[in-house]
């Protein structure tokens, strides 16, 4: 559905995006994961046909975006990041406009606007002003937009930044319906969007691709750097000798910063690496058990986006040497 | 060019939400009929000559407030790229944001042919309208290229102000400056170039004659700018 080959942009001298191919197949969802500056919004720009690429090309649906350009742009609905919209329209005299843009006729115009008001929890408000809704709400007017000509391609660019935690989970289970029937790229910079919602995820790092799987094998490459944290009440060096000695775990640091002061002053917090694919809580718990140190915790605590890419990007460097 | 069409509609209705549209169409209103005023005394030519004079210059100022937000906006709001993300030509919606603007400029000329009625009422012998005719055809070709350089002006820039600036400045030179220049005693080459100006090509239409030259001038220029601003729109395909 769309193939990306050996895409390049250049803004003057900087690289935005350097050579990259990827292919989705119809009916993925594909999420760009990258942190910002990436170069994850120029390329669904090139994409969408807003700009051009300096090398390389992509095809949408079987067209060129450089030389089918009108044909890519009616394939594609697009959301862009910001969601700009004409503030003084109001919801429903927008998506009319936006139809008769795009050429729909007075009665199919009509029954897509009903549908994706109705799709995007936009009915209450067909009738207000854009510049009087809130940001949540204006963010569904743009994915209402981006869907109105029932597009074979969706590229939403940070479909839920700015919503709040309720609207996050509404729009990405909207965004999960509409795969299957539309192929949709959307981008993010949370990696918990992507397992939500997408079927395959591309990560991106100054403008290069450093990662790409499904949600399932990423998380596997997560665990690597995922850490058990142990809190219970026992003399520090003791505590850490202890589990160092826990098979499967490969280095325990005992954490400071979060001791808290007080009766409680006793209990140490140990954060565990373990190497990979062992599951070492079990044997964690119980050592401490054996101990007789009264356990108050244990969480595996997931790696951070930033971890995650700070080891994919230490991956491609030592790579590259 | 249906797409134009839409554009246009959508311009020319957004006006009616801009206070600033109303300022610039009460201004324009009220100094007209403050000109109309003096004029229509006992013993004066009925005539509209000497409004349709004042009217150019009010558009100097006037217009630039009018075409100041017709691209800028879309640039510093992003709504650009949306508009561009449709299956729409640069030149559609050029089109379509200049004849949204020209239909608004239209909207604020109109009240002004009740003075003609008026005239025509009161006038002793009768009114000559040809004068009138020739001056209106005129003033809506000099108010189509007016927005076409701001148009263009408001294709450059994201900010409404520096359009609006350095459109009224444009208009200032090819208007203003040629009036107050032909008053004072220049060269042979000096009088040829002011010859050429908007200034006094309009003068001719309020004084009843249609010259084609003058009339192929306005439509040509008019061209010209809503060209140019079409590629200002497709420059950003080779940035």
């Amino acid at each position: 559905m769309i193939v990306v080959s050996e895409l390049t942009k250049m803004y003057g001298q900087t690289l935005a995006v350097d050579h990259i191919s990827f292919e989705v197949g119809k009916g993925q969802i594909v999420g760009f994961l990258g942190p910002n500056g990436a170069g994850k919004s120029t390329t669904l720009k090139i994409l969408t046909c807003y700009l051009p690429p300096t090398s390389g090309g992509a095809t949408v649906n079987g067209f060129d975006i450089f030389h089918q350009s009108q044909q890519v742009r009616q394939n594609v609905g697009y959301l862009p990041e910001n969601v700009p919209l004409y503030a003084e329209m109001k919801v429903r005299e927008y998506l009319d406009f936006r139809g008769r843009l795009r050429k729909m006729d007075r009665g199919a115009r009509r029954k897509r606007i009903d549908y994706v008001l109705e799709r995007c929890w936009l009915k209450p408000v067909e009738h207000k002003t854009i510049s009087h809704l809130s940001k949540g709400y204006r963010q569904r007017v743009g994915l209402a937009d981006a869907l109105l000509h029932n597009p074979a391609v969706l590229i939403l660019d940070e479909p839920t930044i700015g919503l709040d935690p309720t609207q996050i989970r509404e729009t990405r289970k909207l965004i999960k319906d509409l795969g299957g029937h539309h192929t949709v790229v959307l981008s993010t910079h949370i990696l918990p969007e992507v397992e939500a919602t997408c079927d395959r995820a591309i990560v991106i790092s100054a403008g290069r691709i450093v990662a790409q799987g499904s949600p399932d094998e990423l998380r596997a490459s997560r665990r690597l750097t995922a850490r058990v944290l142990v809190e219970c009440r026992g003399p520090r060096a003791e505590v850490q000798a202890a589990l160092l000695r826990v098979s499967g775990v490969s280095k325990v640091e005992i954490l400071d910063g979060n001791a808290p002061s007080g009766s409680d002053g006793k209990y140490v917090t140990a954060a565990l690496r373990a190497k990979e694919g062992c599951d070492i809580r079990e044997e964690a718990a119980r050592t401490v058990i054996q101990h007789g140190w009264p356990l108050r915790e244990i969480r595996l605590e997931h790696a951070t986006l930033e971890e995650f890419f700070v080891q994919v990007t230490a991956d491609q460097a030592t790579a590259r040497v | 060019m249906t797409r134009a069409a839409t554009i246009a509609r959508r311009e020319l209705t957004s006006y009616f939400y801009s206070p600033i549209a109303y300022v610039a169409m009460a201004v324009f209103l009220i100094a007209c009929g403050f000109t109309f005023w003096d004029d229509f005394q006992p013993g004066e030519i009925a005539g509209m000559r000497n409004l349709f004079n004042w009217m150019v210059w009010l558009l100097v100022s006037i217009i630039p407030l009018l075409s100041m937000g017709l691209l800028a906006q879309e640039w510093s709001t992003g709504t650009i790229e949306t508009l561009m993300t449709a299956p729409v030509a640069e030149m559609e919606v050029v089109i379509g944001k200049f004849l949204g603007s020209f239909g608004f400029f239209l909207v604020m000329l109109a009240p002004t042919l009740l003075y003609a009625g008026v005239l025509a009422v009161y006038a002793n012998p009768r009114i000559d309208f040809g004068p009138i005719r020739s001056g209106y055809l005129g003033i809506v070709l000099v108010g189509a290229l007016f927005i076409s350089i701001g148009l263009f002006f408001s294709s450059l820039t994201r900010s409404q102000i520096v359009s609006a600036v350095a459109t009224a400045a444009v208009l200032f030179a090819i208007t203003i400056v040629p009036w107050w220049a032909s008053g004072k005693m220049l060269s042979q080459t000096s009088v040829k170039i002011i010859d050429q100006t908007v200034f006094k090509r309009y003068t001719d239409f309020s004084r009843g004659i249609i010259d084609s030259g003058h009339v192929a001038f306005f439509v040509l220029a008019t061209a010209v700018f809503l060209f140019l601003t079409t590629k200002v729109l497709e420059s950003r395909r080779w940035k």
